[in-house]
């Protein structure tokens, strides 16, 4: 079992969550038509071994999608922070009070 | 090399067992070879095999960074069909299936193979309908298959759950009398032998590093036993492609890394005479009994990357519970032992067997679930495309660049998204 | 009923005021409360119990714990039988039934035994070698498994369903400690005393089993007392929670442990409200591994036979449950556990016939114990071989010069007690991928480096003396505290190791022109020569190793004779065991149940079901229900008499005849509420919706990023920041993760926030020319007539005295709406709008006629929509906008997927009327009838307004390239083939006039 530091509900299962795959992922504006960079960001990926910046949601929880630093040889979590970098600003700013 | 028969296992019985050779050497690295195939597993001793046999080329080496037949090959629950439905997969694993018929005799090692036939479940009508297409696929591609009823599906397995308090009463099934198990690590060593025996110099715990190039070709590979040349490296690294491909200067690739749990019960009497599969909503299972008498089974991926070889209690809850759904009585049956394989799932659910965009460097991955059946075919093509520098026509749909020319063959529908096929 | 003829006089931790009856192979015998099976069949002088799994050679009780490779058997009958048990963990009852497996027609006499026979054949792998003609194929093989699998296997399961129910709990705690002996009492103390919540697990029915045979004082404390003080303490410190029958056998990612707990198989009359089991998923902070050693034995002739067991054992036997395993041992020792054995044993009155140790010299202090019991010490001395028939009666000794051995006498005996050593348990480190790491001077493995917050403790370190494991579980309890930032006391832990005298590895027993059959796995029948035969093949690796003779791979999982296979492949090699390897221990540490790890979610509750708030009022109106992924929806209300065909085909008319209800809760339902809500909907769906008046609903479809159509819908604008969109029942909760998805991590600049109302909102579809009539009397305050209210229009009001939403959109091309109200006034709607809708003829209809409805329409649903199909592919590309960008409008372009040969939906009709059409079905072209054709069936009906069966496909080239021609609809598996005509796919009212009304 992971168990995966929702910044909102604190230490969870995984099962909570859903896996929403590489965090890093690059997806171009939505008026972008380079098909290229599409192409990239729809179906390549990095895919270390090591620290690995992931997406994950918590359906059971918050519903809120964060990003998971996890390493994918040893499973250690590293950080979870919201993915939304406004929620996440305004965590830290109250976090800093 | 000594040639594998009743009488020689009788005539070794009678002599202290002193007539067996090695099944094969363990050679150091020359300086370089015609070709380097990276990965001792069952797709790369195969295709060095096939390289062998089939196109002349006996100056190979296999390069494994272990033992070989440690990874994924020794690691599956060992089924072996080939009830595909998509262009470019039917005809493959057919193929496949054909050559695992005769794989035995071919490799003069006992792999096996059970054609004790694959009965897929359905549930639901819409899903009776998606099996029938699938059925009908395979019959008209010369692919044996049936649809057989609840009750025909009772009466070959009926201590399957067929009471009222089914949570989804079994409707029928797909069956394909040809399918069955093999085992698995004999398909390794059967090739790793028949390979060793043609001249291929399977070198392990020899881990690459690096592979070189020279003026855009490649050249050889960098391993931890020196560097070793060659005019043509093929990649069969299942499991850990990605980390190859960057090394090789390819970038990123269509392929995410996932584990696969695997379990197996302790030893019973013959309980259950097919392989039996079956998908609903929230997840997939399939179980057969192993010679010893395990019940083998397996399920979900556990859904996020990873290249540690071993599960988590999840999919234990999720695969048990798939289990005693199926057949009440696996209640009482205990589980012996759990392990897991790392999975290269690609972004369709289908192999990669293609030339690269690097000269003289091939790729063999992408497998997702589906590498053990595969193992006969994928060797065969892997070695015709290394030896042609073409693919065969069988793997010609297996292209590296077909995600980005929309030509995916998505056999479950389920789009680029690694962790659902 | 036979007595209990070795049964000590006396000692033992059993209650011998009380008498339990139990039965083997039809024999009643006797124990007391406290026996293990294994003790109790002892006491019996029952010696075979089994028979080993490849040549049935009879197996006898050969440990006193969980490595048991011998006495394996079944319990209970019917559908409680259960199978492969280890005697020597199975707490006694009164009326346990067992029985004797893996041979025919007794333990004791198994015709299967002939396979001993041919033991020179079947060496390790031998089956590799050959079965495999005569003839090419597979056909000769499989004659052989058929005989190969009915003689493996070990015990036979039963096939009816287990009545017993199972448990998942859930804890959590600050420190696992695994084990309750010196090691595992102190560590839970310490912890617990510096206030920490502590969960202690024994796998053994009593608490501190260890201490139960243990006669070496702890400190001045007998070991009796020792235990019962901690006990005490532990029991009254009020966070500690002391589990017993409960095996800690896996160790997971996150701090995860696995516990399997035993609740009621000890018990002879358990209440029906138990479990048998639970699995309990604890979540823990520190693992304090105290999970003790075992011992091992030593390969030589015949070491296998009943009456040869650990010498540990033996004392077990002894100590804790008074029972002498034999009347005449010999303990055969290369360290100084033996001793206790020995000592112990004839304390208790067993005739110690021998001691041999291999080594030169025993210790002083056992050398003079055992002069004064009485008992003669062979130094240099080992055992050779047990004659060969049945149980034990001789054994013959060796003498050792050197390394070599000379057989030489042999002595009469029945019990012969072996320890070749121990091997702490380091099962649970491995599963977190330490290695153990083996000491040449201890001759064992010792557990490696854990970068996890797991400590080991006791001889599961390789400490050897209780009183030295009680100090070094005092320090691992320590530690964990200090880890979780409780001041404890910094208690050194000692160093591994703990005998006077060193111990003298011995593997195997070898004697110069003698031919022994040594065992290394006793259950799987692997013999020394066999590991010889893998390195003489080549198969030197130890995984190879494993794989090639099963070493390992029995129900022990290598608790017996891993280590001795590894010492002898290293022999073989020339390599030291340390380079030599171990193989991974695979959870879990011993076997566990399905069903526990399944719990409640089995039968019925395999999977959560979903009713919608209507299904009561359904059932009452007659619905027969169907399975929609979790939902349970109604599938056809058949009239007296009516099967679904025939109620189907009614229910289908009458829509288009009168009006039909339809309970269409499972749909998907979001709220998508926001300043930037219309630009949100503009970037999902392939068509416009910002310019979509309030009041007004579209039919949107919707893309993944790789261009392939995800899900259809309509979405309903409410206000200018609010929107209401329906999905499929299949697809709502992927579509709603998206939506997030999207909203946080691709867009976070929009004002949007989307919230699931799936289960807040009841829904029922009204379809049918007498819609708007219905609607008229049952809805109190919306204006229905065609000017007030047209297709697509969004209006709110009220029904049944409930607020609702009702839109005007038709899935069946009839006049139709949807009405949606808060979910616990379902049910009245449905009385409201039925109470109109009856008087009227109007019928209440099921999936499979909304199925047959929509597919005369021409409407994709979730089989053309099957995640490979395009826009261009279901005539849809119209609909996506050019003046807007939209999820998928790029990678949808990509040529592959815009090739004119790509198949398109169409209509199928069969040329003769009178035929069916099969979904599923493909589409092949007459002259072609092979492959993979040229497109297949999706949905097929029969069309009551049409008079014959209908169907939709996707077809190369689409109705331009088929018209005037003939398809073959190939159906082998079913129907065979049948010539069909590809149609548009409006098969009625082609211009909407109908839904338009």
């Amino acid at each position: 079992m992971l168990r995966i530091p929702c910044p909102f509900c604190g230490e969870r299962d995984h099962t909570e969550f859903s896996y929403g795959g590489d965090a890093g992922v690059d997806y171009p504006q939505i008026d972008s038509t380079d098909e290229k960079a599409w192409y990239e960001a729809v179906f390549l990926r990095e895919n270390p071994r090591g620290p690995h910046k992931e997406l994950w949601q918590h359906n059971y929880g918050c519903r809120m999608w964060i990003v998971v630093e996890r390493d994918t040889m040893t499973h250690e979590i590293f950080s979870a922070e919201p993915a939304h970098p406004g929620v996440k600003a305004q965590l830290e700013k109250e976090a800093a009070k | 090399m000594t040639r594998y028969s009743a009488w020689s296992v009788i005539r070794n019985g009678l002599t202290g067992q002193k007539g067996w050779d090695r099944a094969w050497r363990d050679p150091e690295p020359k300086d370089s070879y015609d070709v380097i195939i990276v990965g001792a597993g069952g797709h790369g001793l195969a295709t060095a095999y096939y390289l062998a046999r089939e196109h002349g080329i006996r100056n190979v080496a296999i390069l494994e960074k272990g033992y070989l037949g440690g990874g994924s090959v020794g690691r599956n629950t060992t089924i072996v069909r080939s009830n595909y439905m998509m262009p470019g997969n039917t005809e493959f694993y057919e193929f496949s299936l054909r050559l695992w018929e005769q794989l035995s005799h071919e490799l003069n090692y006992n792999v096996m193979f059970s054609q004790r036939g694959q009965i897929v479940l359905f549930h639901s009508p819409p899903a009776r309908d998606a099996a029938a297409r699938r059925a009908n696929t395979m019959r008209m591609n010369g692919i044996d298959a049936e649809m057989l009823t609840r009750d025909q599906v009772r009466q070959r397995v009926p201590h399957l759950d067929f009471s009222d308090t089914a949570r989804f009463p079994i409707q029928g099934a797909i069956l394909q009398k040809r399918a069955g198990t093999a085992r698995h690590d004999a398909v390794a060593w059967g090739y790793a032998r028949a390979a060793d025996s043609l001249g291929v110099d399977i070198i392990q715990n020899c881990e690459v590093t690096g592979v070189l190039r020279e003026g855009g070709r490649v050249s050889g590979a960098e391993t931890t036993r020196g560097v070793i040349k060659a005019g043509k490296v093929g990649l069969a690294v299942a499991g850990n492609t990605s980390r190859l491909a960057a090394m090789a200067g390819m970038g990123r690739l269509p392929i995410e890394s996932h584990k696969l749990q695997a379990f197996v019960s302790e030893p019973l009497k013959p309980l259950l005479d097919y392989v039996v599969a079956y998908a609903l909503p929230g997840g997939h299972f399939y179980i057969s009994q192993s010679d010893k008498g395990g019940m083998v089974f397996g399920g979900d991926l556990d859904m996020y990357n990873s290249y540690a070889q071993r599960g988590n209690l999840p999919i234990y809850e999720d695969v048990a519970g798939c289990a005693v759904a199926l057949m009440p009585c696996l209640k009482r049956i205990r589980l012996l032992r759990q392990w897991a394989g790392v999975m290269d799932m690609s972004m369709d659910g289908t192999p990669i067997i293609s030339k690269t965009s690097i000269d003289g460097l091939y790729l063999n991955g992408g497998w997702c679930y589906g590498g053990f059946k595969a193992t006969p075919a994928s060797g065969w093509c892997f070695a015709s495309t290394i030896a042609n520098d073409a693919p065969h026509e069988l793997n010609a749909a297996f292209t590296l660049d077909r995600f980005e020319r929309g030509l995916q063959i998505d056999e479950k529908g389920a789009g680029p998204v690694p962790k659902l096929h | 009923m036979s007595r209990q003829i070795n049964r000590l006089g006396q000692g033992g931790a059993i209650d011998r005021s009380r008498t339990l009856s139990f039965s083997f192979d039809g024999a009643r015998y006797e124990g007391h409360p406290g026996d293990t099976l294994a003790s109790a069949l002892l006491a019996n002088d029952v010696r075979i119990v089994g028979r080993s799994f490849k040549y049935h050679r009879p197996r006898g009780v050969m440990s006193a714990g969980v490595e048991e490779g011998g006495a394996l058997i079944t319990t209970g009958s019917g559908a409680r039988r259960t199978p492969n048990v280890r005697a020597t963990t199975l707490e006694l009852f009164d009326g346990l039934d067992t029985y004797g497996q893996n041979a025919w027609p007794s333990v004791r006499f198994d015709l299967n035994a002939l396979n001993g026979l041919l033991a020179r054949f079947f060496s390790a792998g031998f089956y590799y070698k050959t079965f495999m003609g005569p003839g090419r194929g597979t056909w000769a093989w499989m004659q052989y498994e058929k005989i190969i699998r009915r003689a493996a296997g070990m015990g036979e399961a039963s096939r009816e369903p287990d009545p017993d129910s199972y448990e998942i709990a859930h804890a959590h705690c600050d420190v696992l400690v695994v084990g309750s002996g010196p090691a595992g009492l102190e560590a839970a103390r310490v912890a617990a005393e510096a206030g920490l919540h502590v969960i202690l697990a024994e796998q053994d029915f009593a608490v501190a089993p260890s201490l139960l045979s243990e006669t070496e004082g702890i400190g001045d404390e007998a070991p009796a007392d020792w235990r019962a003080a901690r006990l005490k303490a532990l029991q009254a410190a009020g966070n500690v929670q002391i589990m017993p029958r409960t095996t800690v056998f896996g160790l997971y990612d996150g701090g995860v442990a696995g516990l399997a707990e035993r609740v009621t198989d000890h018990l002879a009359d358990p209440s029906p409200h138990l479990p048998r089991e639970r699995f309990w998923i604890l979540r823990t902070r520190r693992t304090i591994v105290a999970t003790g050693a075992l011992e091992r034995s030593v390969a030589f002739g015949n070491n296998d036979r009943p009456g040869i067991m650990l010498a540990n054992a033996a004392r077990i036997y002894a100590n804790r449950f008074g029972v002498a395993a034999g009347r005449r041992a010999i303990v055969a020792t290369n360290n100084d556990s033996g001793y206790h054995s020995a000592l112990d044993m004839a304390a208790a009155g067993v005739d110690v016939a021998r001691i041999l140790d291999v080594r030169e010299r025993a210790s002083d202090d056992f050398a003079a114990r055992a002069r004064a019991a009485g008992i003669e010490i062979m130094t240099n001395c080992v055992p050779v071989e047990a004659a060969a028939r049945g149980t034990i009666g001789k054994l013959q000794i060796g003498r050792r010069s050197g390394a070599t051995i000379r057989a030489d006498e042999w002595l009469d005996c029945d019990l012969v007690a072996v320890s070749g050593g121990w091997t702490p348990v380091v099962n649970l480190l491995s599963h977190r991928g330490a290695r153990p790491v083996y000491d040449e001077s201890l001759a064992t493995f010792l557990p490696g480096e854990c970068a996890e917050p797991i400590r080991v403790a006791g001889s599961a370190a390789g400490v050897w003396r209780s009183e030295d494991c009680a100090q070094s579980g005092r320090a691992a309890g320590a530690a964990a505290a200090r880890d979780l930032g409780k001041s404890a006391l910094d208690e050194q832990a000692p160093a591994p190791g703990g005998w006077d005298r060193p111990i003298h590895p011995l593997w195997e027993v070898r004697v110069k022109g003698r031919k022994l059959r040594s065992f290394v796995d006793p259950q799987h029948d692997v013999k020394t020569d066999d590991i010889r035969l893998a390195h003489q093949e080549g198969y030197v690796s130890v995984e190879h190793l494993k794989r090639y003779t099963t070493l390992g791979m029995a129900s022990d999982q290598g608790k017996v004779g891993n280590v001795i296979g590894l010492a002898l492949m290293a022999k073989a090699t020339g390599k030291t065991i340390a380079e030599t390897g171990t193989t991974m221990f695979r959870p879990p540490y011993t076997p566990v149940s399905l069903g526990a790890l399944a719990g409640r979610g089995c039968d019925e509750h395999f999977r959560a079901t979903r009713y919608t708030p209507m299904h009561d009022w359904n059932m009452e109106h007659g619905a027969v229900m169907i399975d929609a992924g979790l939902w349970k929806r109604p599938w056809y209300f058949p009239a007296p008499g009516e099967d679904l065909t025939a109620a189907y085909e009614r229910e289908t008319a009458k829509v288009r005849e009168t009006v039909g209800l339809c309970d269409v809760t499972s749909l998907g339902k979001i709220a998508v509420q926001g300043p930037d809500a219309a630009e949100f909907l503009n970037r999902v769906y392939v068509n416009g919706f910002g310019k979509l008046p309030v009041g007004r609903a579209r039919y949107g479809i919707m893309l993944r990023d790789d261009g392939i159509v995800m899900d259809d819908g309509t979405t309903w604008r409410l206000s200018d920041s609010d929107f209401f969109m329906t999905t499929t029942t299949a697809n709502a909760a992927k579509v709603m993760g998206f939506l997030e998805e999207l909203l946080e991590t691709r867009w976070p600049d929009l004002r949007v926030r989307v919230t699931t109302v799936s289960e807040q909102w009841a829904g029922l579809a009204v379809a049918g020319p007498k819609a708007r009539q219905v609607l008229e009397a049952a809805v109190e305050d919306i204006d229905m007539s065609s000017e007030a209210f047209p297709f697509m229009g969004v209006r709110e009001g009220h029904i049944g005295g409930a607020p609702c939403r009702v839109a005007r959109i038709s899935f069946s091309g009839e006049m139709a709406w949807e009405a949606y109200v808060p979910s616990d006034y379902g049910a009245a709607m449905c009385d409201a709008v039925w109470q109109a809708a009856e008087p009227l003829g109007g019928i209440l209809y099921g999936t499979e006629a909304l199925g047959a409805l929509r597919i005369e329409k021409g409407h994709v649903a979730g089989p053309e929509l099957d995640g490979r199909t395009t826009l261009e592919d279901l005539h849809l590309d119209r609909m996506a906008s050019t003046k807007k960008p939209f999820i998928g409008n790029v990678l949808r372009k990509r040529p592959g997927l815009m090739t004119d040969d790509r198949p398109q939906l169409v209509g199928i009709v069969p040329k003769d009327r009178t035929r069916r059409l099969y979904a599923g079905a493909l589409l092949h072209a007459p002259d072609r009838l092979s492959g993979h054709g040229e497109g297949w069936v999706t949905s097929v009906t029969y069309s009551p307004e049409l008079g014959h069966w209908i169907g939709l496909g996707l077809i190369r080239g689409g109705v331009e390239a088929w018209s005037g021609k003939t398809a073959i609809h190939a159906d082998p598996v079913r129907s065979g083939n049948t010539e069909v005509e590809i149609t548009a796919t409006h098969f009625i009212d082609p211009d909407g006039s109908r839904m338009h009304a």
